[in-house]
This record gives C-alpha cells, structure tokens and sequence, in this order.
C-alpha cells in the first residue's frame, strides 16, 4: 500500500528526526528518568558510621521533606517578592518605551533600539557581575553619588537583595521585550489609528484606548515568559550571595538545589526538588502556551 | 524618557569599558565614570591572557566550543528535525512533536541537576562531553524550524524537486535548507546565546579549571577576590568581562534583522 514516495518520506523523516531525538533522550528524558527514581531513595550512614552508606527506598519522602521544608519554600516568596516587584517595572517600562517609539515622537529610532537592546547581548553573569561592583560600598559611584544627595543605601542588605536582583534583570530584559512589544504595535492598522484621530483622540488616548489592548497577546505572553524565566532565578542571587553575606544559600529554589546537592550531598532530596521546579515550570509553560493560542485566534 | 532609559542601559557597560582602562589603585580610587590617573588597557590585557599560564585564552576557545559549535550542531539538528515534522509524512508525528514541546516546557535550570546524576553515573563529570553534550540539543529550535519551514519552503517548489526525481533527502539538503537559511542563522543565534548564558551547569559539572567557559571562570576569579582578598583579581574579572562582551556585541550589531526577526516569531509562538 505504501508507496515508493512515501517510503522515501518516512525513511527520509527517520533519518532527519534521529539525531535530534537521540540526542534528547539522552539529555533529557533519560536524565529526568533517572533522577525520578533517585528522588525515592535517601541515602542513611548505616550504624554507627561504620560500613560507609546505603540508599533506602524511601518512597515520596523526598518530596514530602522538600515540599515541608520552610526554606525550599521561602525560596518560592523570595521568587514570588521578586516578580512582584520585577514584572511590573519592566514589562511597564517596555512598553512605555515601545510605545514612545512608535509614536513618531522618537527620531533615531534604531539607535533607541540597539542601545536599549544592548544589556541582552551581555551574559547574565557578567551583568551582574558589573551590577555588583556597582552595589559595593567603596567601589561604586552610585552609592557615592546617593551619599552625596543624602541618600544612604546598602544594595546588598538583606531588605534589598530582592531589589537588587531585579534591578540586574530589568537591565538586561527591558530593552528585549520593547522589541518585541514594539513589532507588535507596528502590526496594529494604520487605519484604526487615523479613524482615531479624526475622531479627535490625542497620542496619549490611543495609546491606551488602542494601541495597548490590541497588543495584550504579547504583553500576557512576555509576563508569562518572565515568571517561567524567574523560577530559574540562580545566576545574579549566586553573585550577590558570594558578595553579601545577607543572603543565604537557599535563597531562590535552584540555590536550595545547589545546597542540597553539593553541600548536604542529599541527591534524593536535590533530585526531588529539581522535578518540582520543573513541573512548576511546565505547568505555567502550559498555561502559555493556551493562552497563546487563543490570542493568535481572533 | 527614552534618553533616561538609554542612559540606564549604557551607564554600566560606560563603566565597565572605564575601569578597564584603569590600574588597580585607580579602579578603588577614582570615580568609576571617569577616567582613571592613566591609561591602563594595555597593561591590563596583557595581564589578563598572562594570568595563571594564560588560562584565560583556554575558557575563550572552550566557550567557542561549548556554545560556537555546540550551536551549530543544535541548529542543524533542529532545522532537520522541524523540516521533517512540517513537509514529511510519517507514522505518529503528532506524538512525537508533543514530546519536543514537552522539552521546550521543562527549564534548562532545573535540568541541570538530573544532568548531573546520570553523568555521574556515566563517569562523564568534569569532560568537556558534560557541558558540550546538553547543549546540542535545542527543542524550542525544533518548533521554531517547523515554522520556518512552513513559512519558507513552499509545497509548490517541494513537489517539482520530486517531479525532477530528486529524492527525499536529496529534496532537503539542496532545496530546502538553503531557503531555510536566515530561520537557521535565527536558530544558531539563540541556542548560542543560551550556551554562552549557562552558568549553572557548568559550575555543578566542571571542576577542572582547564574545562571552564568564559563565565565559570570570570566567576572563580570574582568570588575569590572576595573570599581571599585578592585586589588584583578584582580588576581581571573586569577587564575579562569587558573582553568576552565586547565580541557578543558585535555579532550582535551585525546579525540584528535576524535576532529581531526570530524574537518575534518566538513571541507569537
């Protein structure tokens, strides 16, 4: 029944589709397995000490203690804190710079562009690396120049460290998400825009009243994409951690990983708390993707 | 507003480009938006590949191996594999693209650690395999192909090949992938970003300094300028940071219609 061509289409597709899916088990779905039946195990010193360690089936207790213990789960509020205070500062701040480029107030409008697109070509690490410097007492200029307006702040405390945090990620996604919000306004019709006008609507009215709503798809869609991208949060707090001693080493949910890994070597718990975060993830990367999905329908 | 804003983004790579060009004494001395008593880069620089045997020359070529050509292999697996699931017909293609969105819904953070375990069961911890490996993968690139492809590659130009008696594969590589082209420089670009980005994976798997990528070895010089009181230290995660940003920005200059082109179609995903 099959024909020669699709013969060749199905031998074609194996051949294509091999070095991906190969790749893929071994990098992903067997590490997943793996570490799925790791997380029911606990590793006890047996007796005294003597006759080094053995794993115990330990069933779901892994889970139990991390979804128990307060500080897997502080880190979630420290993630939570930071969204609330990282989201709504840069997805505003995008899109009020989209939307200052779109209306033709702005010239020069690649060199706006790039400039504020410039931070995401800099690796996370480096980027908080130099944010760091700035936040040093001694080192920075900031801190010098606030003192000199009266303004004495610690960026590095523990009140702060949220703040600070966010800081280094509004930095390097502002300018990110205003290309894209920016591309989203020039779809919006040019029509609609003159009938506003000639209905008397000024620049700031038809930013809100049109230009916005009908970008709502991408601006949900960029939120979403942050918090996914905010329940990795590892990098900065890392650099922050090792500058400050005001922030632990459970701070977010992938340093308590870390933590329990390689400094409590417990893998059980380590592996238990990992397939959290990533069914976390999956889950809100669910919800994105439906929510997507009926934007894109009209 | 749009100047402030510009303002906020330049002001600390301004500092960093500064404080390069500055000795020791100058970076903890002087203001760090302006210039240092004397011009220091040269001398800096030449510290920099000097330090411990020229190490720092070692984590450039591994990061051109671990995100360069790690991302090459990715996006040509990538473009095959989303080519393959947009034109071809084959038993059970649904299932198997709901297995790829399943990877792109997993974050590579969280998968560090699972990584980790099964390496260290396969003895592969601290090679270069260990990071090189996980990074030929790249499953949002496998969706972004097959939109690409869809949007690219008309059926049309696909059917005459077959009629010319091309083959299947034949069709693909001297076809298809051409027209495919900016879709795969998209693809390279963000994989590559991704690998040079990681931080995490790196740090559980590598212990050995010869193996580190630019950022792992940036952050060993950072954090023991700070555990050990090594001032100098300070001033080569600087100069280092400014040397590893400096080319990213210009690939970045140069390939900008492409990177934009594939944020927005990543966006509308």
């Amino acid at each position: 029944m099959a024909s020669p061509s699709t013969r060749g289409q199905r031998r074609t597709a194996t051949l294509l589709l091999s070095p991906f899916f190969v790749l893929f088990t071994v990098v992903t779905l067997a590490p997943l397995a793996y570490a799925a039946w790791l997380s029911l195990f606990t590793t006890r010193t047996s007796g005294l000490g003597f006759g080094g360690t053995e794993n115990v089936f330990s069933g779901l207790d892994n889970y139990a203690e991390a979804l128990t213990d307060p500080q897997f789960l502080d880190g979630f509020l420290v993630v939570a804190a930071y969204c609330a205070l990282y989201i709504p500062v840069m997805i505003g701040g995008a899109l009020v710079l989209a939307l200052l480029l779109d209306s033709g107030l702005a010239k020069a409008r690649s060199f706006f562009q790039l400039a504020l697109f410039l931070p995401h070509a800099v690796p996370g690490l480096i980027a908080a690396l130099i944010w760091v410097y700035l936040y040093t007492p001694g080192l920075s200029p900031v801190i010098d120049f606030l003192k000199s307006g009266g303004i004495d702040i610690s960026f590095l405390s523990a009140d702060v460290a949220v703040f600070s945090a966010a800081n280094i990620a509004v930095w390097e996604w502002m300018g990110y998400n205003m290309v894209i919000f920016y591309a989203a306004l020039q779809a919006v019709p040019r029509e609609t825009l003159d009938a506003a006008k000639v209905d008397g609507a000024g620049a700031i009215r038809t930013a809100l009243a049109i230009k916005v709503p009908m970008i709502r798809p991408s601006i949900a869609l960029a939120v979403l994409f942050t918090v996914i991208g905010s329940i990795q949060l590892f990098t900065e707090p890392k650099v922050i951690y090792s500058a400050s001693s005001a922030i632990g080493s459970t701070w977010t949910p992938n340093m308590y990983v870390q933590t329990a890994a390689f400094q409590n070597n417990d893998f059980g718990l380590a592996a238990a708390a990992s397939l959290l975060i990533a069914v976390f993830a999956a889950v809100l990367s669910f919800i994105v993707t439906r929510i997507s999905r009926r934007g894109s329908k009209p | 507003m749009l100047g402030l804003a510009t303002l906020y983004t330049l002001l600390p790579l301004t500092w960093l480009m500064l404080s390069s060009t500055k000795s020791r004494e100058d970076l903890f001395g002087t203001n760090g938006f302006s210039l240092g008593n004397e011009i220091h880069l040269a001398e800096n620089l030449e510290q920099l590949f000097a330090a411990d045997d020229g190490v720092y020359l070692r984590w450039v070529l591994n990061t051109v191996g671990y995100a360069g050509v790690g991302a090459l292999l990715a996006s040509l697996f990538g473009v095959a594999a989303g080519y393959a699931f947009d034109k071809l017909v084959f038993p059970g293609k649904e299932r198997l693209f709901s297995l790829v969105l399943l990877g792109v819904m997993v974050p590579g953070t969280a998968m560090a650690i699972p990584l980790y375990l099964l390496a260290a069961e396969a003895g592969v911890v601290n090679t270069f395999w260990s990071v090189f490996v996980p990074g030929l993968v790249f499953p949002f690139g496998v969706y972004l192909a097959r939109v690409f492809s869809a949007a690219y590659v008309p059926d049309e130009v696909l059917e005459a090949a077959r009629m010319d008696g091309a083959g299947e594969f034949r069709s693909f590589c001297r076809v298809a992938f051409p027209m495919m082209a900016p879709g795969f420089v998209t693809i390279f670009l963000f994989q590559f970003t991704q690998i040079w980005n990681s931080f995490f994976l790196p740090l559980v798997m590598l212990s050995d300094q010869d193996l580190y990528p630019v950022n792992l070895g940036l952050y060993v010089w950072y954090s023991s300028a700070l555990s050990q009181g090594h001032p100098e230290d300070y001033l080569l995660a600087v100069v280092g940071s400014l040397v590893s940003v400096v080319p990213l920005i210009i690939v970045f200059l140069m390939l900008q219609r492409f990177w934009k082109s594939g944020m927005t179609a990543g966006a509308v995903k």
